[in-house]
């Protein structure tokens, strides 16, 4: 009993070899310009920043438009190792968490909390370690800027990670367990590929966030010690020293280019990609599209080229399986003890953090500061939530009338997420001059800044929610003529909730981000202040009083999580059960 | 089936010995599944497990494929001596099982990559199978590309190209329409009859009586409560069998009676055959319209009252396993009796079947209370709290000590749809909480 005849299938095997051509064509050309251009500017950005201090100090950044363009450049590398750094994070620590229940118990409520916390309060700390990490070197001072991109970035994706870990189709795990897969192999073809579509979406939503770190922590002042990074961030800061209205301009322009080829070259085609990974067996009616997707697809030579790296990957030898002995069966009763002694080991060293850090903080504040850092932490929750029902307020109706009407929402969701993905901060500086040529009252109009980069997770979001109401739904709506108020109490309001929800967590937690530099403004030699906590944070920053920064974030995480707790996890959860059209 | 060489009929491909299988809290008092099952699968032959749902024969098959470790007794799988070319087992999914992220080709080489098998051998031998199982010209396409029966075609590749000696397929066609799953069954019976297939022999799981039928050439009947060999009949019919053939008809009603037929029939147990008993009853979630429509099926022409079981499963176009639950249910509930084949509407369900709404909802809920020990004892808590609220979260725990969670969340809910139109409760589902309080 033996297979159908060998050689049939071997025929049709060299056919389909003789049918393939190699030869270059246009595509070739387009993907491989794109490609040695991008191999080139890594190359060089990477050679700029191994210079040492002193270097860096002796060449400050120049407000020269032909260096702008490298500016970029190294912003963007910047960008890139955070993201790289943020992979490889979520690769270790979601699939320990996934796979170690004593791993887990510790994993997954920090990360929730990581994910609350304002990380550019933490400035101050991480320069002094990667300072000390590396002295004299510039890698020191990008390590930290670095840094603090991944801590805007890695959280989300280790648990979008995690979920999609817990996940996995029951079905094509006992696929992989019948077939005996490696641990490598089961990687690489369940679980990675599960994961993909919303790893993928959430690496996107964290590339958003980061351009407004990549843009903060380039030009890091601690104490009296200020050091540039050759970046748009610090080109911008020099701008509003000068004052030079034109070159914040062209910063604005810059990032503006930036992110649009990012999203052109890099994102749409790994969304495009990203698309086959996804789990419905049945075709989607629509396929994400990218015309840089399109054109690596087409690209008869480049495949001939990349093919045999392929074929080395998959022939190599497997790499040797150590497969150890199972570990004997626990008693039920001795494995729950065991799980109760490691939570018991996690608790004693949580106390023992939280009394190290009482210490810290208690030698130098008094109580009463500790009342009024948080006195400011009302201020600044003040001005999230009405800043947050005000964006509502304007972007509910719009994202509506926009979703409802499939030609606008087509073309202005991109704009939307465009927009999101902006970092604000370059635009800090206009808003700036308002209030000082009109002069109005910082404490009330230097607020609308926080939320002036957050506000559009709200519309696309919204928006999304609008274009996905079931057609049935909104044809019965017009049938039985329902208007104004009940209609969007019955239909609209219910049928988006779930996305708003989403959209608005993403923009409160950012918000309170933003407001560590939206609450503390310059323009040349006037420095604008609004009293709150995210002030109080950037002002102990630049005085390097670290007690005082930790308090501040301290405090500050407090309140994100208390919010979150009590106000957006109850409306997600209440939007999951009840409002998700199934 | 083969006309190949003779081989020793006595060997065993899969011994399975005493094996029993427990679900529920850590070991002690859970719901059984398997209990003492044996089984032994020879060289060229095909055996059916038939049995309905929660009959447990799907978890032996996964005992077998080593998917899951049975609670007690062995299982063994053996490869035939001298045998060469055929090892262990493959299974094939009810749910097809593909990566939606790897084409045809890549779903079939999947097992032969984690064998560590060389890329142009793996390539030439997974084309093969594709061949075989006429997929050819379909390699690059993706699942989802792909009509269920064209999948389904895939998943057997996959399994056939490691040449595995014995086929574990888990109610392989029962996902499908019912001309692909004809067409498919129809082809898997030409390539092992012709012995084109490398397999030794095949353990297919079903629920289906006339499918079973159609291809085995042994068929072990399943009870279920618990999962037990009630009975082995071997099927003599030559192939390819006919439907209409009156022997074969005569097989497949044969085994129907067995499949209804009460293991003690004793007046009085009526509850016997869900699995479980008292509160710990694991229920079937069948909706009350569909308990209506039975009882006016059967009161209506040419029934008047009472019927053959598989002549209403097929007036009905009901499976089997689809029908027995809701005559089971009418059972416990005392609108129906079931005696042998025969299902009879009682003196209630007939009062019920003549009734206005109002009144059927008062029968239901008075039968309800009776003889629902869930149901009752969910209106007593209510009762006797003076909130007259209780969360729905504590029966379900109180079940989970009696079966798994599925199960126990099955049971619930079937409670709760009966409870609500019987309306001797109410209950909120955002807050999954029992209450007295009329919506009115």
């Amino acid at each position: 009993m033996v297979f159908l005849s060998p050689d049939r299938s071997g025929a049709a095997l060299l056919m389909r070899f003789a049918r393939r051509r190699y030869a270059p064509n246009r595509a070739d050309i387009v993907a491989l310009l794109l490609i040695a251009a991008g191999a080139v500017l890594i190359v060089h950005g990477a050679d700029q920043m191994g210079r040492t201090l002193p270097q860096l100090q002796a060449a400050p950044i120049v407000l020269d438009l032909a260096r702008l363009p490298g500016y970029a450049l190294l912003t963007t590398l910047r960008m890139f190792a955070a993201i790289i750094a943020s992979l490889l994070f979520t690769f270790v620590v979601a699939t320990l968490a996934a796979k170690s229940k004593k791993a887990e118990i510790i994993i997954i409520p920090a990360l929730d909390i990581l994910q609350s916390v304002p990380v550019l309060g933490f400035l101050t700390f991480t320069l002094t370690f990667f300072m000390g990490l590396l002295p004299g070197r510039e890698w020191g001072v990008e390590l930290a800027s670095i840094f603090m991109i991944f801590t805007s970035q890695a959280w989300n994706m280790a648990f979008s990670f995690y979920q999609s870990l817990r996940t996995l189709p029951e079905d094509l795990v006992e696929v992989s367990q019948q077939f005996h897969l490696s641990p490598w192999q089961r990687f690489t073809r369940l679980e990675l590929p599960f994961a993909i579509p919303s790893l993928v979406w959430n690496t996107m939503m964290s590339m958003s966030g980061g351009w407004f770190f990549v843009v903060a922590s380039e030009a890091l002042t601690v104490g009296r010690t200020t050091f540039m990074l050759p970046g748009v961030g610090s080109w911008l800061a020099v701008a509003i020293e000068r004052q030079d209205l034109r070159s914040i301009g062209w910063a604005v322009l810059a990032m503006g280019v930036v992110i649009v080829l990012y999203d052109q070259l890099l994102f749409r085609p790994i969304v495009a990609w990203a698309d086959k990974f996804r789990f419905e067996q049945t075709a989607s009616q629509e396929e994400p599209r990218s015309w840089f997707f399109d054109v690596l697809r087409r690209a008869r030579l480049l495949a001939r080229l990349t093919r045999p790296i392929g074929h080395a990957l998959r022939s190599a030898p497997p790499l040797p399986v150590v497969r150890l002995p199972a570990p004997p069966p626990l008693d039920p009763r001795v494995s729950r003890g065991l799980d109760w002694m490691w939570v018991g080991v996690v608790v004693l060293a949580l106390a023992w953090a939280v009394i190290t850090v009482w210490r810290y903080v208690a030698v130098s504040i008094s109580l009463s500061e500790a009342e009024m850092a948080f006195g400011f932490g009302l201020l600044t929750l003040f001005r999230v939530l009405v800043l947050i029902a005000l964006a509502s307020l304007v972007w509910v109706p719009i994202g509506v009338w926009i979703g409802l009407r499939p030609a606008w929402a087509e073309r202005i969701q991109p704009i939307a997420q465009f927009l999101a993905a902006f970092p604000a901060n370059v635009l800090f500086p206009f808003a700036v001059m308002l209030i000082v040529a009109w002069r109005l009252n910082p404490d009330v109009w230097l607020s609308p800044l926080m939320i002036l980069g957050t506000q559009w997770y709200i519309l696309f979001n919204v928006i999304a929610g609008a274009s996905a109401l079931p057609n049935d739904l909104k044809e019965v709506a017009s049938i039985f003529h329902l208007r104004s108020w009940q209609w969007w109490r019955d239909v609209v309001l219910p049928g988006i909730f779930p996305y708003y929800i989403t959209g608005a967590l993403t923009a409160s937690g950012g918000s309170w981000n933003a407001s560590i530099v939206a609450e503390v403004v310059t323009w040349g030699h006037t420095t604008l202040h609004a009293t709150g906590l995210g002030s109080f944070i950037a002002d102990a920053t630049a005085r390097g009083d670290y007690p005082r920064v930790a308090l501040g974030i301290s405090v500050m995480s407090f309140f994100v999580i208390t919010l979150n707790r009590s106000l957006w996890r109850p409306l997600y959860g209440y939007a999951n059960r009840r409002l998700r059209m199934a | 089936m083969t006309l190949a060489v003779e081989r020793p009929a006595d060997i065993a491909l899969v011994e399975v010995r005493g094996v029993q299988h427990v679900y529920g809290k850590g070991g002690g008092s859970g719901l059984l599944v398997l209990d003492n099952v044996d089984l032994t699968l020879r060289p060229n032959e095909i055996v059916g497990l038939l049995g309905r749902s929660g009959s447990g024969k799907s978890t032996l098959l996964r005992s077998i494929a080593g998917l899951l470790k049975p609670t007690a007794g062995t299982v063994s799988v053996k490869d035939m001596p001298g045998d060469d070319t055929a090892h262990g087992v493959s299974m094939v999914f009810q749910s097809f099982a593909l990566f939606p992220w790897l084409t045809v080709l890549g779903n079939v080489e999947l097992g032969l990559e984690a064998q560590g098998v060389h890329p142009e051998e793996r390539r030439k031998r997974s084309l093969a199978a594709i061949d075989l199982i006429g997929l050819d010209g379909f390699e690059n396409a993706y699942p989802k590309e792909l009509s269920g029966g064209m999948r389904q075609r895939v998943g057997l590749a996959r399994a056939l190209v490691v040449q595995p000696s014995v086929l574990l397929m888990d109610e392989p066609f029962s996902a499908l329409d019912v001309l692909t799953a004809e067409t498919l069954r129809t082809d898997l019976l030409d390539l092992w009859c012709e012995g084109r297939m490398p397999i030794r022999s095949i353990l297919i799981v079903t629920h289906n009586i006339e499918e079973a039928v159609l291809m085995c050439d042994r068929i072990l009947v399943f009870s279920s409560n618990p999962g037990r060999v009630i009975a082995e009949i071997k099927v003599d019919l030559p192939q390819p069998r006919k439907r209409l053939d009156p022997a074969f008809r005569a097989l497949v009603d044969d085994i129907y009676a067995r499949m209804t037929a009460r293991t003690t029939p004793q007046a009085g147990n009526r509850d016997g055959l869900f699995p479980g008993t008292g509160i710990g009853m694991a229920l079937a979630h069948i909706s009350t319209n569909t308990l209506a429509g039975m009882m006016e099926a059967l009161a209506g022409a040419p029934n008047n009252g009472k019927a053959e079981l598989p002549a209403l499963a097929s007036e009905l176009q009901l499976e089997a396993d689809e029908l027995l639950p809701i005559a089971e249910t009418l059972q416990l509930m005392r609108f129906a009796e079931i005696e042998g084949r025969m299902i009879r509407l009682t003196a209630a369900g007939k009062r019920y079947v003549n009734a206005e709404v109002d009144e059927r909802k008062q029968l239901f809920a008075q039968n309800l209370l009776a003889y629902v020990p869930l149901a009752s004892h969910i209106r007593r808590v209510l009762d006797d709290r003076a909130s007259h609220q209780a969360p729905a979260r504590r029966f379900r725990d109180e079940l989970e000590d009696f079966m798994s969670e599925d199960y126990a969340e099955e049971t619930v809910s079937a409670v709760v749809d009966w409870g609500r139109y019987a309306e001797i409760f109410a209950f909120h589902e955002d807050m999954d909480q029992f209450s007295l309080d009329d919506p009115a």
